[in-house]
């Protein structure tokens, strides 16, 4: 048997800035994980991941990351999904500079 | 050095209008991401975890106090105000912004700089001794050698879409500072009945299948270096295999082919290239060499040296540490350390940058070099000028005696930075280096190399640390895998694994207990690390390093 789904999020990497976006059901790309749309639904994730594929010339390498909810918040389960909030740790550039 | 002709700056700019173009088609649509990516990557750019990386070549290591210069403001300019240099001897930046790319190459090609090749599966940046020209045991500067190779393989028609990438070093002295016996094709300058030749190394590798190199011809004449490369690299091309990228790489196609059928190979296609090359490569090698002719040394007093030898401690310490002999007896070759405890191994800031670049011109006959050890280095500075550098630097915060030992660590960018990663490797660098700081150890145990990877591909040469370090996966939490015995030199060797692998928090203690466990097992402070390996094996160590099985077989 399959595993069951678990919640996750359609991701990539903005072609001119080359940071991390993620799809919102509005379909916009935000830089912010918590404005991603949750996608529970296995077929409309693939649908999702498609429609974000799609947008070529606005981002790179969509792909379906996992997240956990946690209060209906999208938080990541991998630690290199977690980086991708964040920025590095030698130094507070990327994300975390706007925090 | 290596002074452009109008033919490289033509070739140079032509190929940064034509990268222009494609960005602009890129943006505009025309080119799909599966289009744009192999002519990005021909060009050194990346896209990383968190933004674009974009890695410029320093043509073995070497570059003057202007190039340095620009190497700065590019970083001001179109970046974070830093630059991290790597174990290839290249530079990369880690948040230039697609369009403005094209803009950075350009500011590079101004001082005779550029990306290509430094990505993709081609010949990329030709690395050698970072001490060429100035080291005491060097036989001949390898760098002739390098930059006739980096001329012939850029963008040579045949090489563009190889199997995988290849990667050439070379050294022109027996104590090899280059590691050619983890290059696709290392070179060994050797002396034979009083002429020069090469000792041809290829196959060896880091990454998933480490290997090392093995002799394809103990002597070949200079003049024979191009057919011969050629003859490899087109054997390679047709041999190399195109089904699996893990097996793609030469040390692969040496080791399944073995390496008498790949010397007969090369033997044969070499026969048939070698009537080709007329000798015109030979003469642009002769105005090669011309080019990195020695500097006019001073002579005078080094009094000055000798005194602040005796009379600062801390000076001492440094000059004890991070001076290396030079041929000439009134000089020295000073690594710069951009390793400062805690600091991220290999990153320079735009300013630090500016302050090697003008102690260079001040002092130094104008030349830098990168190390495969992320390091810079002055290759020729006249004692007498030793104290003032050193106060310079000191003050720029790059003064840090550690040339060598514990702290000097190789890391690759990992997780922090790479899409490739599977673990980091900064932050473990950073905590080891400040831990040994803070037990005022690191003189004490002397020569100790460790280098950090964050994944099976190695970049950080785990594989031929004393100690090397691999974060990997495991479970979707950080693991790290030590490798213990390994070595970088003439003498090199693939370290061997220790055993299980340690969480996040657990690696620096465990290095700490190997550490302790050396100190404990030397026969006196002269046995280095890896000798007391060598002598005892693996055993103490893992000892130390599992106590739990130490005590559950008791």
């Amino acid at each position: 048997m399959s595993k069951p789904f678990t919640p996750k999020v359609v991701t990539a990497n903005a072609l001119l800035e080359g940071d991390v976006v993620y799809l919102a059901a509005d379909d916009r790309w935000t830089r912010e994980l918590s404005e991603a749309e949750i996608l529970e639904d296995e077929a409309h994730a693939a649908l999702r991941l498609l429609d974000g594929a799609s947008e070529a010339s606005v981002v790179v390498g969509a792909y379906l990351a996992d997240v956990a909810l946690k209060d209906g918040i999208p938080h990541p389960t991998h630690f290199r999904e977690e980086f991708r909030t964040r920025g590095p740790s030698n130094y507070a550039h990327g994300k975390q500079e706007q925090i | 050095m290596y002074q452009y002709t109008d033919f490289d700056r033509d070739f140079l700019a032509e190929r940064n209008a034509q990268f222009r173009a494609q960005v602009e088609r890129r943006i505009d649509g025309s080119l799909t991401e599966d289009e744009f990516k192999p002519l990005r990557l021909m060009n050194g750019l990346y896209l990383q975890l968190h933004a674009y990386m974009l890695r410029v070549a320093i043509p073995y290591g070497t570059l003057n106090g202007e190039q340095m210069d620009v190497l700065a403001d590019i970083a001001d300019k179109w970046d974070k105000g830093y630059g991290h240099f790597t174990t290839r001897q290249n530079i990369q930046y880690n948040w230039p912004k697609l369009r403005d790319v094209p803009d950075m190459l350009d500011a590079l090609g101004e001082v005779g700089m550029h990306a290509i090749q430094t990505s993709g599966n081609t010949i990329r940046n030709v690395t050698a001794d970072h001490f060429a020209g100035a080291a005491r045991d060097e036989i001949e500067d390898p760098r002739p050698t390098a930059e006739l190779l980096r001329q012939w393989s850029t963008d040579h028609p045949e090489f563009q879409f190889l199997p995988r990438k290849f990667k050439i070093a070379v050294t022109g002295s027996p104590n090899d500072r280059a590691v050619i016996k983890a290059h696709d094709i290392g070179l060994r300058i050797v002396e034979r009945d009083g002429e020069t030749g090469y000792e041809v190394v290829i196959g060896g590798g880091l990454g998933r299948t480490p290997m090392i190199g093995k002799v394809l011809r103990d002597f070949l004449p200079k003049a024979d270096l191009l057919p011969y490369c050629e003859a490899i690299v087109s054997v390679y091309n047709v041999l190399g295999r195109r089904d699996n990228k893990y097996k793609a790489r030469i040390k692969i196609t040496v080791h399944e082919n073995g390496i008498d059928t790949i010397r007969e190979m090369v033997e044969q296609r070499f026969s048939e290239l070698r009537p080709l090359f007329r000798g015109v490569d030979q003469k642009m090698l002769k105005a090669i060499e011309a080019q990195f002719a020695p500097p006019v040394f001073q002579s005078g007093s080094v009094a000055a040296f000798m005194d602040a030898y005796h009379a600062d401690p801390v000076f001492r310490s440094w000059a004890d540490t991070n001076l290396t002999a030079h041929k000439n007896e009134d000089y020295s070759i000073v690594s710069i350390s951009i390793k400062k405890h805690g600091q991220t191994p290999g990153d320079a800031a735009s300013e630090q940058m500016r302050v090697m670049a003008q102690l260079a011109r001040e002092f130094a006959h104008n030349e830098l070099r990168i190390s495969h050890e992320q390091n810079v280095i002055l290759p020729h500075v006249h004692k007498s000028n030793l104290p003032a550098i050193h106060a310079r630097l000191k003050a720029a915060g790059l003064a840090t005696a550690n040339i060598g030992k514990i702290s000097d660590i190789i890391a690759c960018p990992g997780m922090d930075y790479c899409a490739l990663a599977t673990a980091r490797s900064i932050p473990v660098a950073q905590q080891i280096a400040t831990r040994f700081d803070e037990l005022k150890l690191e003189h004490d145990i002397g020569d100790l190399k460790i280098k950090i990877s964050g994944c099976i591909n190695a970049c950080g040469h785990h594989h031929v640390g004393h100690i090397g370090i691999l974060g990997l996966d495991r479970a979707g939490v950080e693991n790290y895998q030590i490798t213990l015995g390994g070595d970088h030199t003439e003498t090199a060797a693939i370290g061997e694994r220790a055993g299980p692998g340690f969480a996040y928090d657990e690696i620096v203690p465990a290095v700490e207990r190997l550490v302790y466990a050396y100190l404990d097992l030397r026969t006196d402070a002269e046995e280095r690390f890896i000798d007391t390996y060598r002598r005892l094996g693996m055993a103490p160590f893992k000892a130390e390093l599992y106590p739990e099985v130490k005590a559950n077989a008791a």
